[in-house]
């Protein structure tokens, strides 16, 4: 209704003044890894599981890392994750080195029923991460109904994880992941052990965090459908040691949705571009 | 439904039979060493309600109580630093597996030599016995956690105290509590087999008195007593246990129900 009266003068000022912090943001990536190496053991008997890993992803953005199974895709999450060591390169977040667990950073683990505490009922889980935070009740109280809405369990809080269905624990598993409030949010296999209606909820439930919260968003699957139907960019991984084949820009476009994404030309060739990689990298 | 009220009758029943079973066959017994059940019940209320209740049955159980918790405290917060410090378990595991194959009443004779007959003793040796079994099963409780629960805590960045009250103490919880509950069968037998040893206090030296003075009854009354003491603590651990595994017991029922 202003824009009647606004004039063409203050538009003009107005718009690079916005966008100027934008395009800062987006020159640091959120996410870097550079070089990365990872082996166990030394001298000739060392397992060398990550080769040379390079890529990086921008706040905002959903990538997938795809690859043969026994790639060593689960080594480089828990590297990113700061649970192992790494031997070589590094992770930067916001350009800064990582130690250890980041604090900008939360994992939704593969297997749901051994991520859970199942002596906490639901809520219970999605405070214990929030403990040592020590947020005013009202703050804690937002964070955990937010997520809880946000995953469609809202009336579920008094429940126990092995009292829900696997996918509902997985909801769970996010749901305290979000209300952690991370800047990236990583998942291993999330959706490997739901049945295939739930996997594709859960799926478009990892869009609309994305939408909702503003989360960078790095999953690791052995889906490429999943990969293709999720991802702004596919990391394409190849073994022995890991390291990048390819970096695959999906540009499908967007909302997605399951059923008209899927049968998208666009679609069928982003499959087979990516699976044809990984095919002829497991030969 | 109605099945299960069935057999709850049957559990209350089948036991009160026997005891009628008991008291109709001994009735006229004539021999010393088995009297009527109708004289064990007269001395039984005699001597335990409540003469010596308080010098003798209250002594005993407080014994019981004290030496089971320091143990099983002992236990779990041993087992917890073991589990935790490898170097530590790797020098302590073989002398742990030597001492807890001792049979517990086996060490009475030397913490008698160590801090005499009194109520130190028996306590001590309670505590001794409760100690092993608890210790154990926290050890074995604590490295069986899951590897993936100990990633959570990191990547959620839980602070140690966090770790060991919120996530580790729960999780070896089942395993805990399976050995509190080894540890307080034998807890039991100990106090019983300490009063036996140079006391004149307790329901053990009670009943040992009376065995060595041929006051069969008073032997028969002492050893009902121990009966319905171990029975209710055991309904009272039971009861505790179902409380704080509520969560474990919950999803196992529903494990197998599934």
């Amino acid at each position: 209704m202003s824009s009647l009266l606004t004039d063409s003068t203050t538009i003009s000022t107005t718009r690079p003044g916005s966008e100027e912090p934008l395009s800062t943001t987006t020159t640091i990536p959120r996410l870097e890894v550079q070089g990365l190496a990872k082996s166990y053991g030394s001298g000739a008997a060392a397992a060398h599981i990550i080769g040379d890993l390079t890529f990086s992803i921008s706040a905002g953005e959903v990538v997938c890392i795809v690859g043969p199974s026994g790639v060593g895709k689960t080594t480089l999450l828990k590297c990113l994750a700061g649970l192992h060591p790494s031997t070589g390169g590094n992770i930067k977040i916001d350009g800064k080195e990582i130690s250890g667990p980041p604090a900008e950073m939360a994992l939704v683990f593969q297997d749901y029923s051994r991520s859970l505490m199942p002596w906490l009922n639901v809520r219970k889980n999605l405070e214990l991460p929030l403990r040592h935070l020590k947020l005013r009740a009202a703050e804690l109280e937002e964070r955990c109904s937010t997520a809880l809405n946000a995953v469609g369990l809202a009336g579920a809080e008094h429940k126990y994880p092995w009292q829900l269905s696997g996918g509902m624990q997985q909801r769970v598993a996010i749901a305290r992941a979000l209300a952690y409030r991370p800047e990236i949010l990583i998942m291993d296999e999330p959706f490997a052990s739901v049945d295939a209606q739930t996997r594709f909820e859960l799926e478009d439930l990892c869009l609309k965090i994305r939408e909702d919260f503003g989360m960078t968003i790095l999953l690791v699957t052995h889906d490429i459908d999943e990969a293709v139907y999720l991802s702004d960019r596919i990391v394409a991984i190849g073994s022995k040691p890991a390291r990048v084949l390819e970096v695959i820009d999906v540009d499908l476009p967007g909302p997605r949705e399951q059923i008209e994404t899927r049968a998208l030309a666009e679609f069928a060739q982003l499959r087979t571009r990516t699976l044809s990689l990984i095919r002829q990298e497991q030969a | 439904m109605k099945s299960k009220l069935v057999l709850i009758i049957l559990g209350v029943a089948s036991p009160l039979v026997a005891l009628g079973l008991w008291w109709s066959v001994s009735e006229t017994s004539t021999n010393s060493f088995f009297p009527p059940l109708s004289q064990i019940m007269t001395r039984f209320s005699d001597l335990w309600l409540f003469e010596h209740f308080q010098s003798d049955v209250l002594v005993s159980m407080g014994n019981l109580f004290a030496g089971f918790l320091i143990g099983g405290l002992l236990g779990i917060v041993i087992g917890f630093v073991l589990a935790m410090v490898p170097l530590l378990r790797w020098m302590c595991e073989p002398t742990i597996h030597f001492f807890r194959g001792i049979p517990p009443v086996a060490l009475i004779p030397i913490v008698i030599t160590l801090i005499g007959f009194g109520s130190e003793m028996r306590i001590a040796n309670i505590a001794l016995a409760a100690f092993f079994p608890t210790l154990i099963a926290a050890m074995d409780g604590i490295r069986g956690i899951d590897g993936s629960l100990k990633d959570v805590c990191s990547v959620y960045r839980l602070t140690p105290t966090e770790r060991i009250t919120r996530v580790y103490l729960p999780a070896a919880g089942p395993q805990i509590f399976s050995g509190l509950q080894v540890s307080l069968q034998v807890s039991f037998v100990v106090m019983i087999a300490s009063e036996m040893l140079g006391s004149s206090q307790g329901i053990g030296a009670m009943t040992l008195l009376a065995q060595q003075s041929f006051m069969s009854a008073d032997m028969w009354a002492g050893i009902l007593l121990l009966g319905v003491i171990g029975f209710l603590v055991n309904i009272g651990f039971e009861a505790i246990k179902s409380r704080v595994l509520s969560w474990h017991l919950g999803s196992k029922r529903l494990e197998r129900a599934a």
